[in-house]
């Protein structure tokens, strides 16, 4: 039974009419979105904090913002996105049009995560409709309040026949997924990133992956001590700690792990007070499975900071962890929540091997007030993204793009790379009817004195050099 | 532990160590590569001959000075190519350097198809080599010569523990599949693409997958009949119509059937001889089984030109159909051999309907002076790329990106793209160590700050 057949057809013939080719179209749509963001603000917030109690602080900026900054970066960009890309040419082309057109792949499903469950759906959907796809939407059903105005307001936002929104867990998904999409981009960990992938390779569907890791954070000697707690703390803690790109765990000498205690517990008293229970602007955990997961990690090493939870609340306190092992189970999976290990290392040489031997991160951090240790832990690591000495900024710059490598991920999004992503990259070359004499070089029967003529004709000119016959 | 285990292993160890990093080891493997091919000529056309029949010249403008062409232009760019990018920063970050960082992604793959089976290795190798990867090599075993040449040349021009080449078939193939690679480019047919894509799932490793399918070839009323069938016949025929980009069938008005099939013809005549079986420069299919596959097309079918065949020498004359029904055999798969077929249209709406109820083509043509019916068909067709009044054309321009979509593959690449694919580019804050007055606009708690908006 395969019920969602009917919403795909429809889907696939009203792309197929062109109705989302034009900017005009792409452009209302956009628009749709901004007066979704604009009308539904409290009720956004609402459901922000009803389903991971994030603080409206929080929510604003790093799910509010970031999607109408999108939204407007692409209104902003649309016509000059959507242009033809004329190339250069070599001598043989010289008198044609070559360009790379930007063209929709046709219905594409984004299946978005729980944890910035409005910014994870509405920032690949302004790609896409940017792009001029016609759109399915599976937004993660374990948060609830966003699930529920994503499916039942969002909509009348946007051309129905062109957008539909698909409700469900894991077994829906995987009834979903053997329907055939023109892309599949999908937001989540690496086993439903493997599933998602081979169920894409029935199909040759092309996708983008984001997934997740352990993000390395290295905090070297030579550092403020509690300039980078501060830091670090914001980042580990921010969404009680349920983000792709938080700094994982810490990687430092003894001695800086005796300078950085005092320093992260200062800040957390600084952010959240002496109760961190009691703080409005500290999040919850998403289900009573995580917070039964998390709160089994607690155990591992020793708490030198927080350690209490609270199971009515699914609260766990900004905890920091020391004396953990390399086996221990809170080094064998991405957190995901406010838990932050700290592994003593001698070196960066150390730092590194210990980086090197795992799977890519999503995100890795070195904080050191010597930019040749910050250059170093770059250049001998791969991960997603790196940023030096703070947290996860360099994912608030729309000119950067953000994605994984290897096991955190394939493909990049945000900005300009969220419309390159879903649109198919066409290369076109229109000749004329003209210059066939010089054509007729290169027809059999071949003789070996046009060769030449004919390969200096289609060799590769250095830039700047080009003579024409 | 297999072979093949072992080899793959050494490769990733070899990368590992960070040799291939440096520009300086890059730029002198991609020198190597240039000397091979300039040293060796004489033994990479004979190996083509051996397996396609290849005449020296077809070796060597189709294959050899294509991918002698590709290593110049990497040698070329890629000082360039390897720097940092800086991007736009905003407030936010204006203290700071945003950049891209390239960075090789570890140990490729590539599988290489046995149509061109020299460039369609060495392409994608430069592209590799360039971006800093280690590569796995795996040549197609159909095109048995040129395999051979190159598991023994390679390691006299490049490092072999960084570059081995692995020869054999399927189960080879398999088990190589089973290893960790870090990207894998594939060039062969849709139905081995979905394996390759699968295989790669399992360790979430991107591929780019360049296959086939039923390249369409429209010809206008408006168009110099002349010199479109010129152009659509070099296309067709060439390495016996073993050619991912070959235009696969042509699409014309029932008016115009009659003068194609002429003009195509005498066009064979000059390029081939009255008998294409003794010009030089006629090929040959790779194996029986194809020579078999296309010539079971032809059956049942109305021959205006050729149809026949020699299997001992694996020959097969170059083949016009006319009124062919499009629910026949020639028209369910992608041709692949010297077998022309023309479906009549009544409009270029009707050719359109035609080409979108398909599989979407690895490349479109179309043949008109008239600027909107080349607008028209691009703009409601969707295909890997497009050459207009020509064929085959848009892929030898290094600047446009060469891949397909849909059954005719996902991704791309040639000059720069190949970089990119072949590289992981790494977004780049850094930041520097101070106190900034946006710790403390950012830092909770929250309720103690002013409204944001």
């Amino acid at each position: 039974m395969n019920p969602f057949l009917d919403t795909l057809q429809s889907l696939r013939d009203a792309f197929g009419s062109g109705k989302t080719r034009p900017a005009e179209f792409r452009a209302a749509q956009l628009e749709g979105l901004n007066r979704f963001l604009k009308e539904n603000r409290d009720a956004l917030l609402a459901a922000l904090a009803q389903d991971l109690h994030k603080a409206p602080f929080e929510s604003e900026i790093s799910e509010i913002s970031i999607c109408q900054s999108e939204i407007n970066l692409a209104l902003n960009n649309l016509h000059s996105w959507m242009k033809d890309e004329h190339v250069s040419k070599n001598l043989a082309t010289q008198l044609d049009t070559a360009f790379i057109r930007r063209e929709p792949y046709g219905v594409v499903l984004i299946i978005s995560p729980w944890n910035y469950p409005l910014n994870l759906v509405l920032v690949p959907l302004v790609g896409a409709i940017a792009a001029g796809n016609c759109v399915v939407l599976k937004p993660s059903e374990m948060s609830k309040s966003m699930e529920k105005i994503i499916s039942e307001v969002l909509p009348s936002y946007l051309d129905k026949n062109c957008f539909a929104v698909v409700l469900g867990g894991p077994q829906e998904t995987t009834t979903l997924l053997e329907n055939k999409f023109d892309y599949i981009f999908f937001t989540g960990n690496p086993s439903v990133g493997r599933i998602v992938m081979s169920a894409a390779s029935k199909y040759l569907t092309p996708i983008t992956l984001e997934l997740g890791g352990k993000n390395p954070c290295y905090v070297d000697d030579n550092c403020d001590p509690q300039n980078v707690a501060n830091r670090v703390a914001w980042f580990r803690f921010f969404n009680a700690g349920q983000t792709c790109v938080a700094p994982d765990y810490i990687l430092c000498t003894r001695e800086t792990q005796e300078k950085l205690l005092p320093a992260l517990q200062n800040a957390v008293t600084q952010f959240y007070g002496k109760d961190p229970q009691g703080s409005p602007d500290l999040g919850r955990i998403i289900s009573d499975k995580h917070f039964h997961r998390l709160r089994g990690l607690l155990g591992n090493g020793r708490a030198a900071i927080g350690g209490q939870s609270d199971e009515q609340e699914r609260y766990i306190a900004p905890t920091v962890l020391v004396d953990v092992k390399e086996t221990d189970p809170v080094m064998q999976e991405e957190i995901f929540g406010p838990i932050l290990p700290i592994l003593n290392v001698q070196s960066i040489d150390e730092a590194i091997a210990f980086i090197r031997k795992r799977e890519k991160p999503l995100a890795l951090y070195a904080f050191s007030k010597d930019s040749k240790v910050v250059r170093q832990m770059l250049e001998q690591t791969s991960s997603g993204g790196f940023c030096g000495n703070d947290g996860f900024m360099h994912m608030t710059l729309t000119t950067l793009p953000f994605g994984g490598v290897g096991n955190s991920g394939m493909g990049m999004y945000h900005g300009k790379f969220s419309f390159d992503t879903f649109s198919h990259q066409r290369g076109c070359l229109l000749r004329s009817s003209g210059m066939e004499k010089l054509n007729s070089l290169r027809y059999p029967p071949y003789a070996q004195r046009n060769l030449g003529l004919l390969l200096s004709m289609v060799e590769i000119s250095h830039k700047g050099q080009c003579t024409l016959l | 532990m297999s072979k093949i285990s072992e080899t793959v292993q050494r490769a990733r160890a070899a990368f590992n160590s960070g040799k291939t990093r440096p520009l300086k080891f890059r730029i002198q493997q991609l020198e190597n590569l240039q000397r091979m091919m300039k040293e060796r000529e004489e033994e990479i056309t004979e190996a083509l001959y051996a397996d396609l029949h290849k005449s020296k010249w077809c070796a060597l403008y189709e294959e050899c000075t294509y991918a002698f062409e590709e290593v110049k232009y990497a040698l070329a760019n890629l000082p360039q190519w390897i720097l940092d990018e800086p991007v736009e920063k905003n407030d936010n970050t204006k203290d700071g350097q945003a950049y891209i960082h390239s960075e090789p992604l570890g140990v490729v793959l590539i599988i290489g198809s046995w149509d061109y089976p020299f460039i369609l290795s060495i392409q994608p190798l430069v592209g590799a080599i360039a971006a800093g990867n280690v590569v796995v090599l795996k040549p197609s075993e159909l095109s048995e010569q040129t395999a051979i040449l190159l598991a023994t040349l390679l390691p006299q021009y490049l490092d072999k523990d960084l570059f081995p080449v692995i020869n054999g078939g399927v189960p080879e193939t398999t088990e190589l599949l089973k290893e960790k690679f870090d990207h894998i480019l594939f060039t062969g047919s849709t139905g081995v693409g979905k394996i390759i894509m699968t295989a790669a799932a399992k360790h979430l490793t991107p591929v780019t997958l360049e296959l086939g399918g039923k390249s369409p070839c429209y010809i206008d009323k408006d168009c110099d009949l002349d010199i479109a069938c010129r152009r659509i016949t070099w296309g067709k025929f060439m390495n016996c119509g073993q050619i991912c980009l070959a235009p696969d069938y042509i699409l014309c008005d029932p008016a115009l059937q009659g003068q194609v099939v002429e003009k195509i013809k005498k066009t064979l005549k000059e390029f081939y001889g009255d008998d294409a079986k003794s010009s030089h420069d006629y090929g040959r299919m790779v194996n029986s089984r194809h020579f078999k596959r296309v010539m079971s097309l032809i059956e049942g079918q109305k021959v205006a030109y050729g149809g026949n065949g020699d299997e001992a020498s694996r020959y097969i004359a170059p083949t016009i159909l006319t009124d062919v029904d499009p629910r026949s055999q020639v028209m369910q798969e992608e041709i692949f051999g010297p077998v022309l077929p023309i479906i009549c249209v009544k409009s270029l709406d009707e050719a359109i309907q035609f080409i979108n109820e398909r599989p979407k083509p690895l490349a479109l043509y179309v043949f008109s002076n008239n600027d909107q019916v080349i607008k028209k068909m691009i703009a409601e067709t969707s295909s890997g790329g497009v050459t207009a009044n020509d064929v085959i054309a848009h892929a030898d321009v290094h600047t446009l990106p060469f891949g397909g979509i849909g059954d005719s593959g996902m991704g791309s690449y040639h000059g720069k793209k190949s970089f990119e694919i072949f590289s992981h580019r790494r977004s780049c804050l850094i930041k520097p160590l101070k106190k900034e007055d946006s710790d403390k606009v950012r830092f909770p708690p929250f309720s103690a700050k002013a409204s944001l908006k």
